[in-house]
């Protein structure tokens, strides 16, 4: 097999890395401040539930996280899952990395000054204008720092989506390595996480910079 | 004509009695002075009076109307949130520590209320807090950050921000407590401008001589409780209760 269709296939699985990388950002992000906000909740049922919810999805490996939301459909209620394995992969992805962001919100909301809700307050704002206009962007601001490195390790997990045989480009490097006993697939697949995360860090220093402007 | 009147006020934190049975009233164009040890209430007061905590028992009336209304066995009911919000336009609060936002630069501190809340013209609005900043010596400062401000300055900013609100009665919670002993001055000085301009104020500072010269009325509050009250004449330089008197000896050298 040539470099450039080994090139050619595996840049079929690079896109759909991305493409994990970029639905479980999309969906983890909000889903993250729900869980962070039901953590945060006065009603202790909605609090332990996510407390819970936080503690074992931390607390057990994605992997295993990613084969039950795939095959727990079927065990459960004898259901085709023959069309869900990428909707399982998002879905698994989303759940684990919505508590790690969860807690990383909740830190941050958290540090935010008692006194920056009560001028807020005395001024009249309303609930939704003090989160939105006076938390929100000071929480951003805090946990970046925390939401790079969530993001960077994204990046590398999402090579566990071959525990569900989805063709992304960890799992088809394995596979055209050992079929072709060639090391070359691993390299490729190699440097390209590795130019991801060069990428991703990039971005975020950006962002991260855009934000000093006031301390 | 009454801007505020606290009747009977009662304020429990767990088995603490904070405030006991607090009445006090102020008056248009009035600048009362708080005065008292740390710990004797004068915060909860104010923050019971700005709405961050809730009375447990007696009226708090602004311009007549009603925030909280004693019932029959003097329990503070307070008044629907819509009522509430109409109400808190009356009042404003300078607090201990500025709580400035620190995202927003200075000008955008000053105006942001008046157009979110107030709903104001927002080329007014502006207008009206270049004229407050330049009022407070801060004009060069409207595209500057908190953080790059000294804390004097911070708290001009910060009393700009609640004038801008044009708020019938101001409070101010030791506003020169946070600051380095030379900013404190810049503070009084502006607190005093603004009493000359007979804005209504409630301030609570440890201050005795400026609270000496700039107020109408003077409170003594120990333990929850009003100790003594009058003109600064009568509780400073006359004062008749034993606690007074031993209160205001630790700042005979004012
Ligand atoms: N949120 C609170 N919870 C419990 N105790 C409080 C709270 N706020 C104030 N206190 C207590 O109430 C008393 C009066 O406090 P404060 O009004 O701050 O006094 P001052 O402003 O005169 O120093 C103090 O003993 C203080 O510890
Ligand atoms: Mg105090």
């Amino acid at each position: 097999m040539s470099l450039s269709i080994m090139l050619s296939q595996l840049s079929v699985g690079m896109v759909r890395a991305v493409g994990i990388f970029a639905l479980t950002l999309l969906f983890s992000l909000p889903l993250g401040m729900l869980v962070a906000f039901a953590r945060m909740s006065k009603n202790g049922i909605i609090k332990n539930i996510a407390r819970v919810y936080i503690s074992v999805l931390r607390g057990t490996p994605l992997m295993l996280q990613l084969l039950v939301v795939y095959f727990a459909p079927f065990y459960l209620w004898h259901a085709n899952i023959g069309g869900y394995r990428f909707a399982a992969v998002i879905l698994g992805f989303t759940l684990n990395y919505a508590a790690y962001f969860a807690e990383i919100y909740r830190g941050g909301i958290q540090s935010v000054p008692q006194g920056q809700y009560e001028a807020a307050q005395v001024l009249g704002y309303s609930k939704s204008q003090t989160f939105f206009r006076i938390v929100l962007p000071q929480v951003v601001k805090n946990i970046l720092p925390a939401v790079t490195n969530e993001v960077i390790t994204l990046v590398k997990d999402t090579s566990l989506a071959f525990a569900l045989a989805y063709q992304e480009v960890f799992t088809l490097a394995k596979q055209i390595a050992a079929a072709q006993t060639n090391f070359i697939p691993f390299v490729v697949a190699g440097i390209f996480y590795y130019v991801f995360n060069v990428l991703v860090a990039f971005v975020m220093e950006r962002i991260e910079h855009k934000m000093d402007y006031y301390r | 004509m009454k801007i505020l009147e606290i009747n009977n006020s009662r304020k429990h934190f767990g088995d603490l009695e904070v405030l006991k049975d607090i009445s006090l009233s102020v008056e248009k164009n009035q600048v009362v002075s708080i005065i008292g040890p740390s710990g004797s209430g004068k915060s909860t007061l104010l923050r019971c009076a700005t709405l961050l905590e809730t009375l447990d028992g007696g009226d708090l009336i602004y311009l007549g109307d009603y925030a909280a209304k004693a019932d029959e066995n003097g329990n503070a009911v307070y008044a629907a949130p819509e009522e509430l919000k109409k109400i808190k336009m009356n009042f404003g609060l300078v607090f201990q520590n500025f709580n400035l936002f620190p995202h927003y630069s200075v000008l955008k501190n000053v105006m942001e209320a008046p157009v979110l809340v107030q709903k104001r013209n927002k080329d007014e609005v502006k207008e009206e807090a270049m004229e407050l900043l330049r009022k407070m010596g801060l004009e060069d400062k409207a595209d500057a950050y908190p953080f790059q401000l000294s804390g004097g300055q911070q708290q001009r900013v910060s009393i700009a921000r609640a004038l801008a609100m044009k708020p019938n009665i101001l409070f101010f919670d030791e506003p020169t407590s946070a600051l380095d002993p030379e900013l404190t001055g810049e503070i009084l000085k502006v607190i005093k401008d603004l009493a000359a301009e007979h804005m209504t104020m409630v301030i609570v500072t440890h201050e005795m001589a400026f609270a000496r010269d700039v107020s109408d009325y003077i409170i003594f509050m120990d333990g929850g409780v009003i100790v003594e009250e009058g003109t600064p004449d009568q509780v400073i330089n006359h004062p008749t209760q034993e606690r007074t008197k031993l209160f205001l000896s630790r700042f005979k050298n004012d």
